[in-house]
Parts: structure tokens; sequence; C-alpha cells
């Protein structure tokens, strides 16, 4: 294993919150009060929530120490498929903290917050720009919020032609959002096999269209890391029997100043902040799902929405075909100013560079790994590549013990058994802030996990060894669950 | 997982080609998974059962069974109402994975058609499809 | 730049590798008819110090305190955060790290969330806690959905009291169910008046929000006994969680269904976004529940350790037949939350929520012995609805002139309440700003 992978210190184990502290601490600097006590009726009031009472430095301790288990983006390479993990700029975390934005409230009458209003109106111009569509809603809190949004419009759409349709085509490799964002509208999601070049074929597609088709949704590229070239055919069987095309731009990464979705077919377009915009994936979220869509479609876009009227920015709610508000206030602020900032950070010949090196770090990982691991498809990638487990199979060693063998290596694993049509499907997304030497660190780390599944595959049916815990048991969290301590 | 000659199949059952099998027990009839279906599943973590009178189709779904990454949908051999399910899986799903044929059992139900039973697969039927790779 | 590190040297030998000239004969599989030749219409790429000065500029034009007196509330709350929470929060193993599908990677994150879960659900009262979503007005939507799927139900009964963004958000979600929204109206006093609620045999839930709008303590267990004898669920609903410091919990007057806002627990404003929705219901309706769980287990060393579980419930597995299409949970702030609240401590959350009590009533008091009118006679705790004398409306617009924000005018949100205002205090307002508001109002 690689010297330059070494550990040093320590890893200080750490209770849970309530298994510290003592009656009477406390972490919080309280202010003294200069009014008069007025409490309020017994019979409303208790004695407050069973929390445990800390000092603050037991707090800071408790929090450093769980920080050290995390492994992060800024750790090592975590090439999770569809995810891109790419490097967040520390410059747009320091603006997020800028006091007139952290501390501004979002009912400010609106001549008081301009600053905030201007950057979302921008962010808005450059999201349509990038996406070649016309008008940009930033208030979905995440990419599935995104779709269920980009749905609602669907919906609406159909509903001021006098027909409501009741099926969403949705091709075999889209991710589970999809689907649950079309039920959660009433649609019957229709699966659209891919054919066996990885991509959606016009035939297939033409075959399961008709007059109740609402839509289909689609991927470009796909989560097979390839791009639909018969996207635009394929739009237009949809389109010539009332459909609208929905895209998932998920995947974005791939072709920022390349491909425009809006002038390849597209209607309505979400984004992942948290994808493509660099925006930090904090665990788990807050994320933001921006949605783009055709000029006619803006009308639908939730409310309110940035207008500009005598050189100053409101917001407006009048709107009066809009699909209504999908989050209490105008979207996840502090998320959309660091995705503006990137931007502005990067530029349009950045954001190309980044597409192009991107797609470039995937193909080369594909290369130096497609003689030990078995490509899904024999042909070049996207952004990211996928292989199955195929090779492996004689060895009886699985895509998940694999992936935890390269945990022992320094590295987050890929995203595995995703998509579903591939067998054990390993999907690596590297992202274009990966220098050529992590690659090859993580190329060579992952060839010695193949070569360890055939020559010592009690190794790797071990793994991970070198992590605080070991194979967690999931099946017993799932059949007593214990979710409050 | 096991190999299919490890799989158990008792000779007095009757089973569907869903993984389903069938005991006949008076006018009613007992149904759960079998062998192959657990062993296929991994460990189950939770089972969800119909309630008891619902009346359910042939092939319609009458429960699913859930590992941890995973979902299964389970469909009746063969028409009717239920009759009583085991209530023990609810807190015990390990039973489905343990005994398949006994403890673990899923509900019995109140044939439409007793004679429908006899349509379903022999042990050595059911075998045979295992083999076949269906 | 600074975030692409490739040479052009790099740039050559991995184009070597994968047999290619250029980087453009990459995107040769993407047709002519689909490629866009142009340059993107954006402005060109700042430095780290422009950018710095060109946002800093955009954000000095807020009106934010101290220069500005903003006592603004409905749903989103100013409370002192502790140098502590953004200290911590700043750590990038947290900020950088990916969802924990994969667990031994995650620990800190995974315990994080479960004594986040754990601390939600002793505030809100109730069994089990969700990951967390992404605001109060989804988190409710989503609760009544999940009330729907419980009961089999149709129809859902909201209080005219809950905010009105948050009643905007739950008609967008079920717009396309055919679910049917019932409005239950407001007495005189400023609670909801439940006498009105009709029985049905098809109501899945009934939901109001507690303090409510108007800042007024609604009667849960009163609420509960009405909604369950119709056989329906109670789903409470809040903005203001620091609340619970001081009152009686949700979960504790018979709350089947608890779904609120925790950005007062640590989260800066910022413009509305990002937020925590807070949600939490009881074990027996675990697995109806929507988003994320994080579970307690060992490994196999039998070492304590923390997986997300109840997995069969999502989008990845279930897809269509979700409990809900939800991804991601706004985790970051969810931690926010449990480092703030373990910061302030069961002893201090009490204070802290007392304070901003006596501090609203203090300015409550002086703005009625001056002469506006308190239109709720109801017990409030940090919020309250206050007509000012001349008329609010145009007060108002006379004290932003003087970089005082009043609350917030009720005209477009309740016409039967025009003129009249919502005020909001919490311990972040000093005696002598609260002094000098009641002095421009009546001046």
């Amino acid at each position: 294993m690689s010297e330059s992978l070494g550990t040093t210190g320590l890893i200080l184990n750490e209770p849970l919150l309530w298994e510290r502290g003592k009656k009477g601490r406390c972490g919080f600097s309280m202010p003294p009060s200069d009014v008069p006590q007025n409490p309020l009726p017994t019979e409303l009031t208790d004695y407050g929530p069973d929390l445990p009472d800390l000092s603050e430095i037991e707090v800071v301790r408790h929090y450093t120490r769980l920080s050290t288990w995390n492994f992060g983006v800024d750790t090592g390479l975590s090439p999770l498929g569809s995810c891109t993990m790419k490097y967040n700029p520390k410059i747009n975390e320091k603006l997020a903290g800028l006091r007139g934005f952290a501390a501004a409230h979002p009912l400010l009458p609106s001549e008081f917050p301009q600053g905030a209003l201007r950057l979302m109106f921008d962010l808005e111009r450059f999201l349509a720009e990038i996406t070649g569509l016309d008008a940009v809603t930033l208030q979905p809190a995440a990419g599935a919020q995104g779709e269920l949004t980009g749905m609602l419009i669907v919906h609406a759409y159909h509903r001021s032609r006098g027909k409501q349709r009741t099926k969403i085509l949705i091709p075999d490799t889209a991710h589970g959002t999809n689907p649950a964002s079309a039920a959660l509208c009433g649609y019957v999601p229709i699966p659209v096999p891919s054919g066996p070049d990885g991509i959606l074929i016009p035939k297939v597609v033409a075959g399961l269209v008709d007059g109740e088709t609402a839509g289909i949704m689609i991927t470009n590229p796909n989560t097979l890391g390839l791009f639909e070239e018969n996207i635009r055919e394929i739009a237009r069987i949809v389109h010539d029997l009332g459909g609208l095309v929905y895209g998932d731009g998920a995947n974005m990464n791939a072709v920022l100043g390349i491909v425009k979705p809006g002038a390849i077919g597209v209607d309505i377009l979400h984004l992942n902040l948290h994808k493509t915009f660099s925006t930090p994936h904090g665990g788990g979220g807050p994320g933001a799902g921006p949605v783009a869509v055709r000029k006619d479609l803006a009308r639908f876009l939730p409310v309110p929405r940035v207008v500009e009227r005598n050189r100053m920015y409101e917001l407006s709610e009048d709107f009066p075909e809009s699909i209504g508000r999908v989050l209490a206030f105008h979207g996840h602020f502090g998320v959309l100013l660091r995705a503006y900032a990137y931007i502005l950070s990067m530029g349009p010949d950045g954001l190309r560079a980044a597409s192009r090196l991107a797609v470039l770090n995937a193909n080369y990982v594909r290369e130096k790994l497609k003689d030990v691991l078995h490509p899904a498809f024999d042909r070049p990638c996207m952004h990211e590549c996928v292989f199955s487990d195929r090779n492996q199979q004689g060895t009886g060693i699985t895509t998940l013990e694999m992936a935890k063998r390269l945990m022992d290596y320094g590295y987050h694993p890929p995203t595995i058994y995703f998509p579903h049509i591939v067998h054990g499907a390993i999907m690596i997304e590297p992202t274009e802030t990966e220098t050529k030497e992590d690659l090859d660190g993580f190329i060579e780390a992952f060839r010695s996990v193949v070569r360890e599944a055939g020559e010592n595959p009690g190794v790797v049916r071990e793994a991970p060894s070198r992590c605080t815990v070991k194979r967690l048991d999931e099946t017993a969290a799932a059949r007593n669950p214990c979710l409050t301590g | 997982m096991k190999k299919i000659e490890e799989i158990q199949l008792p000779e007095e059952l009757r089973y569907s080609p869903d993984h389903e099998w069938v005991r006949p027990e008076g006018d009613l009839a007992r149904v759960g998974l079998t062998d192959y279906a657990q062993d296929q599943l991994g460990d189950i973590v939770y089972v969800e059962l119909p309630s008891i009178g619902a009346h359910i189709a042939q092939g319609a779904v009458f429960a699913t069974v859930e590992s941890v990454k995973s979902v299964s949908e389970c469909f009746m051999p063969l028409a009717g109402e239920v009759a009583a399910v085991n209530v023990p899986l609810a807190d015990n799903p390990v039973l489905l994975n343990q005994s398949p044929y006994g403890d673990g059992w899923m509900v019995m139900v109140k044939p439409d058609d007793p004679s429908a039973v006899s349509q379903l697969l022999t042990a050595a039927g059911y075998l045979a499809r295992l083999k076949g790779g269906v | 730049m600074r975030y692409l590190p490739h040479t052009d040297e790099d740039i050559a030998a991995m184009l070597g590798v994968v047999g290619l000239k250029e980087l453009d004969d990459l995107f040769a599989a993407i047709p002519g008819n689909c490629r866009f030749e142009g340059a993107l219409q954006l402005p060109e790429a700042m430095s780290e110090w422009a950018l710095e000065g060109h946002v800093g500029r955009l954000a000095c034009r807020m009106a934010v305190s101290p220069e500005y007196s903003v006592f603004l509330g409905a749903g989103s709350y100013d409370h002192y955060i502790p140098a502590t929470v953004s200290h911590l929060l700043g750590r990038s193993e947290f900020v950088t790290s990916y969802t924990p599908y994969q667990p031994e990677m995650l620990q800190g994150t995974l315990q994080g969330i479960y004594e986040y879960q754990t601390l939600a659900a002793r505030l809100m009262g109730m069994e089990v806690a969700t990951a967390s979503h992404y605001d109060g007005a989804t988190a409710l939507a989503e609760a009544l959905l999940m009330a729907v799927r419980i009961s089999g139900r149709k129809e859902v009964a909201l209080s005219r009291a809950i905010h009105p963004h948050y009643r905007q958000v739950v008609r967008t979600y079920f717009a396309p169910t055919g679910y049917e929204l019932r409005e239950i109206p407001y007495l005189e006093t400023g609670l909801t008046d439940f006498d009105r609620l009709e029985e049905s045999p098809d109501l899945a839930a009934v939901a109001l929000q507690s303090p409510n709008f108007f800042g007024c303590i609604e009667n849960l267990q009163a609420a509960a006994e009405r909604a369950h004898t119709g056989g329906a669920l109670l789903v409470s609903g809040f903005t203001e969680a620091l609340a619970f410091g001081l009152l009686k919990s949700p979960g504790s007057q018979g709350a089947d269904i608890v779904a609120g806002e925790g950005q007062s627990l640590g989260i800066p404003r910022s413009f509305g976004g990002p937020a925590l929705g807070m949600l939490a219901s009881r074990k027996k309706h675990m697995r109806s529940l929507p988003g994320r769980l994080v579970g307690q287990t060992k490994d196999r060393d039998g070492k304590r350790g923390f997986v997300l579980t109840l997995a069969t419930r999502e989008q990845h597995i279930r897809r269509e037949k979700a409990t809900s299409n939800i991804c991601s949970n706004n985790s970051l702030c969810a931690l926010a939350a449990a480092m703030y609240m373990a910061s302030l401590g069961g002893t201090g959350i009490r204070q802290l929520a007392s304070l901003n009590h006596d501090k609203a009533e203090y300015l409550k008091n002086a703005l009625r012995d001056a002469g506006c009118s308190i239109r709720f006679s109801s017990p409030t705790f940090n919020e309250f609805v206050v007509g000012f004398p001349g008329g609010f409306d145009a007060r108002y617009r006379r004290l932003l002139d003087r970089k005082i924000v009043a609350g917030l005018p009720l005209s477009a949100y309740y016409p039967e309440l025009a003129d009249h205002g919502l005020i909001c205090v919490t311990e972040t307002c000093s005696r002598e700003e609260m002094d000098r508001l009641v002095r421009e109002v009546t001046a």
C-alpha cells in the first residue's frame, strides 16, 4: 500500500452528546435581561426539553472529534458518479458569511434588500444563458424539488390546454427521484428501456408515446455517462404528440458551454447547484435545484419572481398562472450566493474548460481501468464512466467488497449498484478539480483491489480494516430501528 | 447464496412461478415464500402483510418483503380472502429467513376455488423452473 | 484558474493515454446539431479580490442591524448565533462531505445527525424525528401527505392562523393529488376556532401552528381531542422552534405528527434560506415518514456506529412508490441546530425562551400604554399583532425612513387584518431599541 497514505496522530473516540456534560453547565453566553420578568400562565409552559448541559469546550471538542471521522472532498478524492464532488471554493464560504446577506430577513420591503435581489436577478440570467432557456426560478431547495417543480409545470401546462394527461416516460437509467417526482404529481411513470448502446432509441420512444403522454424525463448525458445522441429526434417525437421534454440537469458538468439543453429540444430543466456549480454537499444538504424553462412556460414558474422595475428589483407574485410557492421564502439564498460567486470566478472560458477537463479525467480513468474492470459499454464516456462486476465473477468478490477495500487505500468509493441496468455497477465521476497524480493514485489503488480480489480475496472480503468502524450491521438497524437516544 | 441443489422444497407443498408456496389446511390454504426466495432476498428486515378480510385476486400483490436495500412484492398464488396473517412476522422478520415453510409463513386464505391449488406446480415442477433459469 | 489543476503537460499526457489528439475529440459523440459553438455570454472571470469587492458592495445594499432596527419575524427570526457554532460548522470535513451512504467514511455526520434527531425529538416531545427537510413549509406539506397515507382518507383541514406561505406551499403540493384542503377560521382571541370544524369521515388530519402566525399559543390538547374523536390525526406546526424551550411541547399535548421550522436554532436568516425543516412522529408511524433517518447499530466488532436506515421508504429504492421524492436533507443546517442546542443546553434554552417572551411582553405593554391596539387577547410568545394610532400602514412607511422596520404589514396576507402589523421581538432587541420604536410610533 502506498507510503503516502499513512496515518499520523490519533483519531479519538467520542461519546454521544448526552453522555457528556453535567447539569448546570452552559456553552452559551446568556444575555442579561433589561426588561421585567413576565411569566406565561403555567398551564401553557413546561420544564423545557431534556437537552444535555455542556460547557463551550465540551461542545467544541465533541464536534471537532466528530469531524475527524468524516472523509470529504477536502480530505481526498470522492469520485461518486452523478454527484459531481468537485472542489468547494473557500472564497464562496467567506462571501456567504457577509453580514449584509447572513442577517437579512426575507420579507424586508423590496427597497431594502436590493443587493440580494440583484444577485438573484443576475444568477437567473446566468443560468438561462448556460442552459439556453429563457426564464429561471431559484426557489426549489434541491434537485428533487426542482424535479417536482418541473412536473408541476408540466401538469399546469396540460391543464391550461384543457386536457390533463396521465403518463411520463422515464428511461430505465433514470435516478430514483425521477419516477418519485412524477408520481407525486399523479403521473404514472412509464419505463423506457435504453438500447444496446446505452442510449435511448427514437423508435422505442415513438412506440411508447401516445395522447396520454404528458412528457418525457431525460438526463443528458445519462447516468451511464453517455450523451443521448438521439435527443433531438426524441424531443420531436414527444413534441409532435403534444408532450413536453423535461431535462434532469444533474450531469450538466459534462457540457457547460458545449451543449445548451434549451437548443436541443428541452423545455424544462433543473440544475443542481451543489453538483455542477460547486456549492458544498454538506453531508447531505442544503443544496439548491433551480429550474429553467422555455419562454412560453415562464408563466407557470413558482412565485415570487424577481422582476426589474424602474432600475430597482422587487419580488412579484403577479403571475396568475403560477404553480404557486414551493418553499416558504425565495430559495436557498446562501447556496445561490455561492453558485453566483463560482460562475463569476470561472467566467465563460473557465466553465467550458471545467467540462472539457471533467470529461478528460473520466476518460483517462476509464482507459486505465478498462483492462481490469469490465466497462459497461465499449465506447468513450463523458464526465463519468461505468463498469460492471463481470470480471470479478470468478473470484466471488462483489462490487460492495471492492468498494469497502478502496476505503483502506484512502479513497471514498465511487457510486455502486447504480444505474440498475448494469450488474454490480461502479460509477466513477472524478470531476475536473482532481490532479493527474490523484487520479493515478486512485487508479493504482483500484488496480490493487482488483488484483487482491483474485490473489488474496480474504483481505477484500474483510475490508475495510483501517476505518474506525467496519461493516456496520444495516440489517439490525432496519429490523430494530433505534432512531433516537 | 445457496446452490440450486441446496434449496429446500418440501414434497407435500405446491408452488407458484413467483416463488410462493401453498399448503392446503382444511378449507383454508397457508401461503409463504419459498426457500429460494428468502435466500435470494437476503436478510429480511420488514414484512408488510394484508388486512384480514381483504380479498386478493390471483397474481395480485398481497405483501411486500424488504431487505436493507430492496423491496419485493409477493404475488397471490390463488385468489381468496385473507383469513389470518402471521403477526409475529412483524416484530421478527428473521423468521422468514430461518423457517420459510414453518414459523415464517405469511398468510392463510380461504380460496375462492379450492381446486385451484392442484393447478400449481409440484416441487419437481418448481425445481425444474429454477434449473431452467426462469 | 486555481480550481483547474491541469497543466498543458498533464493534458497532453492524458490525451495520449486516451488515444486522442485534442480535447475537442472527447466530444466526437455529440452530433453537430447538438453542439453549441459560440461563447457563453457571461461576465469575464473575476479575480478573488475583484469578486470580494463586487459581492461586498452588494452586501452593503442590504438593510440589516445595527444600522436598521428590524422587528420582523413571520417565519424567520433573529437570534444570537454563538461563534462556536459558526466555527465548528465551517470545518470542511462536515461541509465538503457527501451523503453518508458509505457509513464507514462519514461517522461524524452520522453521529451528528443521530444526535440532532434525538434533540429535535425531545424539543418537539415526540418519539422519532427525521434527519430534516428543506424548511418548515415543505415539512408541513410532507406531514399532511403522510397523514393521508397513514389514514387512507382524502381531506385535510388547515387553520387560517398557519403562516400564509406555509399554506400556499401545502396547496402547491396538494394541487395534483385531488385531496381536499379545508380552512378552519380563527376567533377574535386569535386562536383557531375548532367548533367550526365539521365532522367528516374523510378527514385525515387537522393542522394548526403553535405559536400561530399571530404569535398566539394554541390549545393543542383540545385540538388533539377534537381531531382524534373524528378519527383524524393532529398535525402540529411551528415557525419559532425556540418557543419549546418554554412552552409545552406539541408531543406532550397529543400531536401525532409535528412539522416546523428550525432556523431559530443557530441558523442565520440569510434572506430566507437555507433553513431547517423539522419533522417528527410517533414510533408507530415511523415507516410512513418521508426523508432520511439515521439509526444506531453495531459494526462487526461490536462497536457502536450509525447508518442511514429504513431506506426502503426512499426514492432510490422504492422509486415511484416512495414516501416522498426527497433526496437530500438540509444536513449542515441540522448539524448547526444540534450544535446550537448543545451549546444552550436544557437549562439555557428555557432561560433564553423566557427572555424572548419577557422582551416581547415589554414592547407589547409599552405600545399598548402608548395608545396602540393589541389585536388579540390570547397569550403570545415573541410575536404579536398590533395597530398603530393613525393607521399601521402609514406609520410603518414613515418609520422605514427612520431605518426602522416595524414588523410585517398584514393587509397583503389577511384582508380582515388590514392596517395591522405583526411585530417580533427576540433576545437581540435591546430595551433602548424598543423604547425608540414606541417613541417613533407615537411621535
